[in-house]
């Protein structure tokens, strides 16, 4: 039974990812700057008002995670395509799925985490009451992981082809959309009172469907254009 | 029979512009997809006879 | 007895389009006048919307065209996925820009049929919002389709792409039940009897075959231009040009 090898071969991946990573700091960090600048754009943008700032920021926060996960995202798979060490994950024993997951566990503990860890700061600088970014936290933390793995489908789906940022994206951001409007409706159906209950557990929904479906769906995209 | 008149099956009860401006959109595209597929086939056709031609120049 | 499998060749498919698609074309012509007759003479005025309401005679066959289209589309690409049959990732190319115009036409005369209704040309709702979704995920299948050159490559990941997306088809059906929309909710069910008016509930039938037969006539028409596209290196297309 592969069951053990797969599992080492997913963690041998995501040693190396994270490796990979710590040696292009600049890299890795530079999804966290740009969520944190397109945070401080729409401030500017819109006025500083606090009233305002309290209404749109979990909104605006989610979608600048949404669009600095879908960035970073969309080269996941860029670097080892180009090297040749895809082709060679896809031609080990060990399942290629189980080397996608390691992939996939290394993005978002390279980019998903952090955005985490800083939304709070930002929820303070758009004036939200702690039980608010409590829940920001919480739907990111289930979010962002659907994030990494949904993107990843465009990113599989788009490897080597021309126009690529800008069609990953295309591809992706209707696929996100429900994470979205679930992630950012918890947190704003828990500050108008209603209970954020409903939109959390469909959001964890969509994180297990995910989990379960996206990397049939990237092992399939990367075999294709692996042919 | 629902109008009494011309006028009033073009008024619409005052939703004229609501109406008509669904069915003219839908016309319009019903009619120009057919013609864009066939745009599209003769396009074929002419890189047919191109790659025909071609293909006996080289024979 | 024929063996059906034999068409799954585009070489022996096109000549077989050429000869269905006037019939289809035909059926959606006559459908179509009906409709259009029942619908503007022979429904009665509604009694709440007045005249306005007669958008959905085109608006329901759209919507419910660009729902069944994409899952015909997702149908095939998966066959051609699974199969490695050309044909059928030819069919699913061919149904994608005539889906994504019903989907663009559902938002068109959903839109226009909002304002006098609602008030108000657009809304959030989950409806609406799938819909629109559903209009992305066409254009990201015909854009994803563009930018890959092999033609076999395409076929495949447009497919993968089509599959992922099938499951917005349901969230857009049943929204009106899971969420408290502003779109109305569901008049006609398999189940139960529609809660329309006879007449009207016959003039949307008769369009909703209208669309169809039109989106099977179209897309046998783009398939044959797409099998010629594809096929210009294989022997019997030569005899055609």
């Amino acid at each position: 039974m592969t069951g053990g090898n797969a599992l080492a071969a997913a963690f041998g991946v995501l040693q190396r990812d994270l490796l990979l990573a710590s040696r292009r700091k600049s890299d890795a960090a530079a999804p966290l700057l740009f969520f944190v600048i397109v945070a401080s754009l729409f401030p500017l943008g819109l006025g500083p008002e606090p009233e305002l700032l309290r209404r749109i920021g979990p909104g605006v926060l989610w979608v600048g995670a949404l669009l600095a996960t879908m960035l970073s995202v969309a080269r996941l798979f860029a670097s080892d395509y180009e090297d040749g060490t895809l082709e060679q994950m896809a031609l080990s024993p060990e399942p290629l799925a189980a080397l996608v997951y390691g992939k996939l566990a290394a993005h978002w503990l390279v980019t998903g985490l952090p955005l985490i860890v800083v939304a709070p700061l930002l929820g303070l600088q758009y004036g939200l009451p702690a039980d608010t970014i409590a829940l920001l936290a919480a739907s990111l933390a289930l979010g962002t992981p659907v994030l990494t793995l949904v993107g990843a489908i465009g990113a599989a789906l788009t490897l080597g082809v021309r126009g690529g940022g800008m069609l990953t994206a295309l591809l992706v951001l209707p696929l996100y959309v429900p994470a979205l409007v679930f992630g950012a409706g918890a947190v704003d159906s828990g500050v108008a009172g209603t209970g954020a209950e409903a939109h959390l557990s469909l959001l964890g929904a969509c994180l297990v469907l995910a989990a379960f479906f996206a990397p049939w769906a990237i092992t399939a995209a990367l075999r294709i254009a692996l042919e | 029979m629902n109008w009494g008149s011309a006028a009033e099956f073009f008024a619409m009860g005052g939703y004229a512009p609501y109406v008509w401006g669904s069915y003219a959109v839908v016309a319009l595209c019903v009619i120009v997809e057919p013609f864009a597929v066939r745009a599209r086939r003769r396009r074929a056709l002419r890189e047919l006879q191109r790659a025909n031609v071609a293909a006996r120049g080289r024979a | 007895m024929l063996n059906w499998f034999r068409f799954s060749s585009p070489q022996a498919f096109y000549p077989l389009a050429g000869r269905m698609q006037p019939w289809f074309a035909a059926a959606a012509a006559l459908f179509g006048a009906a409709g259009l007759y029942v619908g503007f003479f022979v429904a009665p005025t509604d009694f709440q919307q007045g005249e306005s309401y007669r958008i959905i005679f085109v608006h329901v066959p759209a919507s419910w065209m660009s729902m069944f289209i994409y899952l015909v589309m997702a149908g095939w690409a998966g066959l051609g996925l699974a199969f490695n049959t050309r044909l059928s990732g030819m069919m699913a190319s061919a149904l994608a820009p005539t889906g994504a115009l019903f989907a663009f036409l559902s938002l068109w005369t959903g839109a226009l049929w909002g304002k006098p209704t609602w008030g108000t040309y657009w809304v959030w709702d989950a409806r609406l919002t799938s819909e629109l979704i559903l209009f992305f995920l066409y254009l990201g299948f015909m854009a994803l389709q563009a930018a890959i050159d092999d033609p076999r490559r395409a076929d495949k990941a447009g497919a993968v792409l089509a599959l992922v997306g099938v499951v917005n088809i349901p969230i857009i059906y049943f929204s009106v039940q899971w969420w408290n929309t502003l779109h109305q909710g569901a008049s006609v069910s398999l189940t139960r009897s529609p809660t329309m008016a006879a007449t009207m509930f016959a003039g949307m039938i008769l369009m909703v075959f209208a669309f169809w037969m039109y989106s099977i006539a179209v897309s046998l028409a783009r398939l044959r231009a797409i099998i010629l596209e594809r096929e210009r290196m294989s022997g019997w297309t030569g005899e055609l040009a």
